[in-house]
């Protein structure tokens, strides 16, 4: 088994969160495991990416190689085409559509979302949506994480678990927001994969 | 024994306290940060009483580690690449004091500057001051360095440098603990005079540290850290050095690379390890994360002797971090690449965060200045560096820490007036203290900006030396009380703000003025930290 993914956004958009709760059930499942993140100054609302690797043997490089990722897991559209050279021809791209502007340049939405829709393995998902309609506007990642459990080939329970471990001294609500939240995203993934 | 989840920073940090260290001495900075703020949260450490509270710069943070080891008792500092430059005075004199206690220096590099202002390779600082190296290729193996360094260091009497590089320290991996040690019991050196570099017994320590050379080699010789992994095919032979080692074997499946390997991660080269590559193979490739220092030392003025490629022959590009696609060009494997980033992805740059007090600052600060041209700001290095980018293009240098009061001294000396130094407080207390002494000694005619939010903000909100002290410390320096102000970086303060900067720009002498407003970042943290405790 091994699983090399990309996961990007934009600083401060969680998805440090989203590797957390990988990593759990990594571990608990006996997988090795690297991650690279960012740290620094490129955390103010800058384009932020982590290399997240799983293997049942053990990992060499921190980085994962050009053309080799399995996912691509973005909250944020426009970053999930920034790591396209990373994925592999058979790779899936995840990925949330509510933008997240702080440029002046930000690209049409229609091309970002045409460029999307030109990956033949894609989830394309307003998770930013989902999430509201949750009551819960602050998981649009854990959202897109539960998109992404299909194709992650990661048990439901596990991910689940890894919440618990991270959510369950925040409180019941934050807790079971997130809960709903990864249930939401996985839902949509079993509608249209 | 135990297994942890640790990022290369966290596993020195471990490492270093199931050593036995009785102190850490930081200032921070990316990529090093998060080795202190391990310690700082560590019930272990509060256990054992292990101070860890950060320093005012690298230079103070040095000296007490060398205090400490003076006593007897184990110490680490932890810097990145350019805050050795600021510790450089005391780390090349410790190589000759030499230590008591065991002594660890950690040095985090920046290849690619991701968050830096260049890409300096601490090994050069290493050669320099003659000391043992460590470089650890992975997070395993910086903890298991920790415990190793800290013997080194006290078998031979000697600080340790180690040097790691940003993705060793910011990339997360399984890490097994070894039996914790306690800590020293408090001991003078032998020697009571071995500190006191006075010509006279600096001579006789110099002798010693160039005869611990022989020591130091036969422990990279021996100690098992480097490796030498033989193999077929003798065309090529490969030296790594750090990570480098695992964008090598990541390009081959279990790691069967079909020629020798060189795999370096301690300091000085293993010089017999060398020879026997270099006498095997047809030609030997260098795969250095960070600068050609290796491959320069093989190479040597001359370059005639052994047939050697690497960063210097463009096999790898001069600069930058290296990474796995970047290895298997150079072994002339199959590159694989995903499809292009598509032209209407564009750069989304660091920007300073919407409401940040930073913001108001300059914008008043500009306004203040809009009569007398642009050109006129030098500045320093924190989140306020960001003040060079659009919509402000309010500053004009950012070279060193404490730099823009001193930068805004010569060329008020050289007839620029006004001039204007912009600064953070942590980086007043840092290193820019001084210059302002030199601007009062000189009754330079420079306004100087003390930008207090009161945190150290870029690395992630470590507690400023200066908190609540600013006023104090300038007329202590010989500020005169009515030149020098607080005001409030807000809108709606802006009108006032902008008078008041035309005014201290008009003074001819030192002002300093010192917007004050909390850190967004912090202020966030510190509420919900509030309402929890509720």
């Amino acid at each position: 088994m091994k699983k090399d993914i990309i996961l990007a956004g934009v600083g401060g958009q969680g998805i440090l969160t989203i590797a957390a709760t990988i990593g759990y059930a990594a571990v608990a499942s006996n997988l090795y495991l690297k991650q690279a993140e960012v740290h620094g100054m490129s955390q103010r609302g800058g384009d932020v990416q982590s290399h997240f690797r799983l293997s049942d043997k053990p990992i060499n490089s921190d980085l994962i190689p050009e053309g080799r990722a399995d996912l691509i897991i973005a909250v944020e559209p426009m970053e999930a085409l920034r790591y396209l050279p990373f994925l592999a021809p058979d790779g899936w791209l995840i990925t949330n559509t509510t933008p997240f502007v702080n440029i002046p340049n930000y690209p049409d939405m229609e091309e970002v979302l045409a460029e999307i829709d030109k990956q033949p393995n894609r989830v394309a998902l307003d998770a930013d949506r989902i999430a509201k309609d949750l009551g819960a506007p602050k998981a649009a990642n854990i959202v897109t994480l539960g998109a992404a459990s299909k194709v992650l080939g990661m048990e439901m329970e596990a991910l689940e678990k890894s919440l618990h471990t991270l959510f369950g001294s925040k409180g019941e609500k934050i807790l079971n927001d997130n809960i709903a939240a990864l249930r939401a995203g996985r839902e949509f993934a079993d509608k249209n994969i | 024994m135990e297994k942890l989840l640790l990022l290369g920073d966290e596993a020195i940090a471990q490492g270093a306290l199931d050593a036995g260290i009785s102190g850490i001495y930081a200032y921070p900075g990316t990529p090093s940060t998060e080795i202190t703020e391990y310690v700082q949260r560590s019930k272990q450490a509060r256990e054992a009483g292990v101070r860890s509270a950060w320093s005012a710069n690298e230079k103070t943070a040095m000296e007490a580690a060398i205090g400490m080891s003076y006593a007897g008792k184990r110490a680490m500092v932890c810097q990145k690449h350019v805050g050795l430059n600021v510790a450089a005075d005391a780390f090349m004199n410790s190589a000759v004091t030499g230590a008591n206690g065991g002594l660890i220096f950690v040095s985090a590099d920046d290849p690619s500057m991701h968050s830096s202002q260049n890409e300096q390779d601490s090994r050069y600082f290493g050669k320099f001051a003659m000391l043992p190296v460590l470089e650890p290729s992975n997070q395993q193996e910086a903890y298991d360095m920790c415990h190793y360094g800290y013997e080194l260091s006290e078998k031979f009497g000697t600080p340790v440098l180690m040097r790691i590089t940003t993705r060793l320290a910011h990339s997360r991996a399984d890490v097994i603990r070894k039996e914790t040690k306690n800590q020293n019991e408090a001991k003078l050196p032998q020697d009571l005079k071995q500190f006191v570099l006075l010509p006279a017994i600096a001579r006789k320590r110099y002798k010693l540290l160039l005869d611990n050379q022989k020591n130091f080699e036969d422990a990279s010789e021996n100690s098992g850290f480097n490796k030498y992994i033989d193999a077929e095919d003798k065309k090529i032979g490969i030296i790594t050095t750090g990570i480098a080692y695992n964008y090598l074997m990541e390009n081959y499946t279990d790691g069967n690379v079909p020629h020798p390997v060189l795999k370096i991660t301690q300091y000085p080269l293993p010089k017999k390890m060398v020879e026997k590559m270099a006498e095997e193979v047809e030609q030997i490739y260098i795969f250095e994360e960070g600068y050609p220092i290796v491959e320069e030392m093989l190479r040597g003025f001359l370059d005639k002797g052994v047939n050697v490629r690497g960063r210097l022959d463009g096999l790898l590009p001069r600069d930058g971090e290296l990474n796995p696609n970047i290895v298997a060009k150079a072994m002339g494997k199959e590159i694989t690449k995903g499809n292009p980033v598509p032209d209407i992805v564009k750069p989304r740059p660091p920007k300073l965060c919407d409401g940040c007090p930073h913001i108001f600052s300059y914008n008043a600060l500009n306004e203040a200045l809009a009569e007398h041209g642009d050109g006129r700001v030098m500045s320093d290095i924190g989140c306020y560096t960001l003040g060079a980018l659009e919509p402000y293009n309010a500053i004009n240098s950012c070279v060193d820490m404490g730099a823009s009061v001193t930068m805004a001294k010569g060329a008020a000396d050289a007839g620029m007036h006004p001039v204007v130094g912009v600064i953070g407080d942590s980086t007043f207390t840092h290193s820019g203290m001084t210059g302002l002494l030199d601007c009062i000694n000189d009754k330079t005619p420079v306004t100087i900006m003390i930008l207090d939010n009161e945190t150290t903000g870029m690395t992630g909100g470590q507690k400023s030396s200066a908190l609540g002290r600013l006023e104090q410390i300038c007329l202590g320096l010989g500020v005169e009380k009515e030149h020098l102000h607080v005001i409030n970086p807000v809108k709606k303060e802006h009108e006032a703000n902008v008078e008041l900067i035309k005014k201290e720009l008009a003074y001819e002498g030192v002002s300093v003025i010192i917007p004050r407003r909390e850190c967004l970042v912090t202020l966030t943290k510190s509420k919900r930290a509030a309402k929890k405790s509720k």
